[in-house]
């Protein structure tokens, strides 16, 4: 039994021991991230490199807002990925409601459908897409990096309709026996309880749109029209070797990620295991 | 019959409508567009001009586009077993009940939802050949280490290691969810039997993983065929077209240069690829639904 007790310490020890040394690798960006960012242009560039700033330049944080227009770009990435969660939410629960609910002909084929639209890679439709963007006049605008949302994503109607599809069809029946209709139905039953599943997906949206670059690079010409994950690579350009400024941008673009992340990672977990086991 | 069928659709209409215009407008459509454009030669400032299968033709002469494919290839062939394999590890080391399991899991899962962008700006001041990190921790230990991003030789390796380093969270949550579901009776005949960890592993943990781990595989190579952002931030696809990817090339030719019928041609070698990948993923989804039966 002693032995057995001791083999079993040996283990604990030696799996904290594997795990720490793997959390070291992962947080040791980060924490040169944030480290670099308080240096200035002499300590960055010492060797071998100092870990702890000798003076500790806060400032650069105020430098870089005026430097670049990182608080614009920053409140588009704001206003970007917040309309783009909205319309996801909107169109997608909408659609995933008649898919599960509604029996209408066609039903099973149209969902196969938006199956096999998921297997598309956006790049193969993004020259039309981005030649429709042009022709509405919606290229150098905000425009075509959110509007598309508001017509559902199919990852997301697939996630809600998981979720609707288990609601017991006992209570809408009762719904319907007093009178009311999919209107009140969707709003009044559908729409709270799916709450946690919208987290999921507003969560996905959001953090997917803030991070995107790809889009903002196509259909973004202008310095003050960026997206933060744009403005990046475009203050890459013109500061390249300012690192302590590069890593000052990175802090800013990252710090609210990781704060949300922490808070809501129950959610986003949640979404991986629906969507990674169940496609 | 036909009654009730329209009276599905009375309800489900306005339900549907943001959906199908969506679907019409954002998908179907373009996927046509792109189709057709392929066929076109077409620069934006001129009407477009059908040219058959030219670009097609042109496409499978260029030796830049098969670099490109090539690229895309090793990256895929390489981040994906190494993200998968180190994912496993950490997976099968969480999937015990200790304590702050849960805050190594949130700081491994951490870099998969923080923007590229800045994960790799942070990579590419990690790999400064002079000042960086990377290069200094190695002269500690006697090796003078590379110019990481600047020679061909080492540029798409430095960026595996990074995309590996950023994406392995996400397989480790998924497997470390199949690892919670297997059954501990299974454990517990390994234990009576006599078995050692090692055998645990290779056979009851591993066996009973292989359809996860397909899928998985399959799953990252058809995204990874779409890999774009870190080379973009960290190479430009450089040095000497070292890290151009296939999307790098259609990106360069569709919106750097404005050859939109040959950047559509590009598009559908690359739908062309991950139909082929998909194809793969269907197959053994059938094949992992079979052996849920008969376990």
């Amino acid at each position: 039994m002693r032995e057995l007790k001791k083999n079993h310490l040996v283990k604990t020890i030696f799996i904290y021991l594997i795990l720490g040394l793997g959390a070291i690798w992962m947080i040791l960006p980060f924490l040169w991230m944030f480290l670099s960012s308080f240096k200035d242009q002499n300590s960055i560039f010492t060797y071998p490199p100092q870990w702890l700033p000798t003076v500790w330049h806060f400032e650069n944080y105020l430098n870089v807002w005026k430097v670049v227009p990182m608080g614009r770009w920053f409140l588009n990435s704001i206003i970007v990925a917040s309309l783009a969660t909205f319309g996801n939410i909107f169109g997608s629960s909408l659609a995933a409601y008649a898919f599960a609910k509604i029996k209408f002909a066609g039903n099973k084929p149209l969902f196969l459908i938006l199956l096999g639209t998921m297997m598309v890679p956006y790049q193969v439709i993004v020259i039309p897409m981005f030649l429709l963007m042009k022709h509405l006049g919606w290229v150098n605008t905000l425009k075509p990096l959110f509007i598309p949302y508001f017509t559902g994503s199919a990852f997301g109607i697939f996630l809600l309709r998981q979720f609707i599809i288990q609601l017991p069809d006992e209570l809408f029946d009762a719904a319907k026996i007093d009178g009311a209709g999919d209107g009140i139905i969707f709003s009044k039953i559908v729409f709270p309880l799916i709450k946690p599943a919208l987290s999921t997906l507003g969560l996905f949206t959001f953090i997917g749109s803030w991070n995107d670059l790809f889009n903002p690079l196509i259909y973004l010409y202008d310095k003050d029209k960026y997206t933060i994950a744009l403005g990046l690579t475009y203050f890459q350009g013109q500061y390249s070797g300012s690192w302590h400024y590069l890593m000052t941008g990175s802090v800013i673009a990252v710090l609210p990620i990781v704060i949300v992340f922490f808070f809501t990672q129950k959610y986003f977990i949640k979404g991986i295991k629906l969507s990674g086991i169940k496609f | 019959m036909i009654s009730i069928d329209l009276r599905g659709w009375k309800r489900a209409f306005l339900f549907l409508l943001p959906y199908l215009i969506g679907l019409f407008v954002f998908i179907l459509g373009p996927f046509l567009a792109s189709f057709i454009i392929s066929f076109e030669k077409w620069d934006l400032f001129t009407p477009p001009s059908f040219v058959g299968f030219l670009n097609y033709t042109r496409l499978i002469h260029d030796p830049l586009f098969w670099k490109s494919l090539l690229n895309t290839f090793y990256f895929a062939f390489t981040a994906v077993p190494g993200g998968i394999a180190i994912a496993l590890f950490f997976a099968i080391l969480m999937n015990n009940n200790l304590r702050g399991i849960k805050f190594f899991r949130a700081l491994y899962f951490m870099p998969v939802f923080t923007p590229m962008i800045a994960v790799a700006m942070v990579w590419n001041w990690l790999y400064e050949p002079q000042y960086g990190l990377i290069n200094t921790l190695l002269s500690y230990i006697g090796i003078n280490g590379p110019d990481w991003l600047g020679s061909e030789k080492w540029a798409m390796l430095s960026i595996v290691i990074m995309s590996i380093w950023k994406g392995f969270g996400y397989s480790m949550i998924i497997y470390l969810a199949a690892l919670q579901d297997i059954p501990q009776a299974y454990y517990e005949v390994a234990d009576i039997e006599g078995a050692t960890p090692i055998q645990k592993f290779t056979h009851v943990t591993f066996p009973l993983l292989t359809p996860i781990t397909f899928f998985l595989v399959v799953m990252n190579i058809i995204t990874s065929m779409q890999v774009f952002d870190q080379m973009y931030v960290m190479t430009r696809g450089g040095p000497n077209d070292a890290t151009l990817t296939v999307v790098y090339y259609l990106y360069k030719n569709g919106f750097v240069y404005f050859k939109m019928g040959y950047a559509s041609s590009i598009a559908w070698a690359l739908f062309f690829i991950t139909f082929i990948f998909t194809l793969i993923q269907l197959k053994l989804q059938k094949k992992w639904v079979l052996t849920n039966e008969r376990t």
